[in-house]
């Protein structure tokens, strides 16, 4: 795999099957679910529970927006990722272009997938520092690997739109 | 009356900080990047915030009136970061 700046994109080329599988799943990945710890980390509170009232009106007027928010920026990453629908030859290397008025989304939701996988699996902090666990091992090793990967893209993303600034 | 009236003015004079909490997932150089854009910090300031969550667990970033203190930690809350509210002691 190899990304680089190209014009007005980030191009991450020669993406093998397997990359390119986790890329596509990181709309899907974003969705808390069923899971309660997902939806509790991606939606915090903004306060200490003994502010009621804070915290009440903050679930039913800006949470909404935050869920908005959020799913607006996995939409849009979803619509690059119909670039990797390699439906001619399943198993080739794919290139995935970015474009760079879609960096944010990227961010936010490559941060929502991993947060959400992160409290899905409650790693520990030791774990999310291993970044050298094989992701053949079982899911949950499968789940630290795309939290590790997705992390290395969006520090890529951040070195571009830094040099870009 | 007076008494309900005199409290209220007090909660509003009372400040409010913009607390943010460490959190293992988030990239450093991440949050770094979301200081200086909700709070317009430049780089070395959003820095020793954002190593100051690494290292000590929670950072007071703003301090003010409580409206603005809770738009910070919608912004916040919209980069995915732990935030909170919480009264000066």
């Amino acid at each position: 795999m190899e990304i680089c700046r190209q014009d007005q994109a980030l191009e991450i080329r020669e993406l093998d099957p397997f990359l390119a599988e986790l890329l596509r799943q990181v709309p899907e990945s974003a969705r808390p679910k069923d899971s309660a710890a997902a939806e509790e980390r991606l939606f915090s509170a903004p306060a200490a529970a003994e502010e009621r009232d804070l915290c009440a009106e903050w679930k039913v007027y800006v949470v909404p927006e935050l869920r908005r928010l959020f799913q607006s920026a996995t939409e849009t990453v979803q619509q690059d990722l119909e670039q990797l629908r390699c439906t001619d030859k399943p198993f080739a290397n794919c290139t995935l272009r970015i474009p760079l008025a879609h960096t944010d989304a990227w961010l936010n939701a490559l941060n929502q997938a991993r947060l959400a996988i992160a409290a899905s699996y409650q790693f520990s902090d030791h774990e999310l520092c291993d970044h050298y666990r094989s992701p053949l091992g079982n899911r949950r090793d499968l789940s630290l690997f795309q939290v590790n990967f997705y992390g290395f893209l969006q520090e890529f993303i951040l070195r571009e739109m830094e040099g870009n600034s | 009356m007076i008494q309900k009236q005199a409290a209220t003015k007090d909660e509003i004079q009372t400040p409010w900080n913009v607390v943010v909490h460490n959190d293992p997932v988030n990239l450093m150089s991440y949050v770094t990047m979301v200081f200086q854009r909700v709070f317009g910090y430049p780089r070395e300031r959003a820095e020793k915030h954002m190593l100051e969550v690494h290292h000590n667990g929670r950072s007071i970033l703003w301090s003010g009136l409580r409206e603005r203190a809770e738009l910070y930690v919608q912004q916040l809350h919209g980069y995915l970061l732990l935030a909170t509210i919480e009264k000066t002691t």
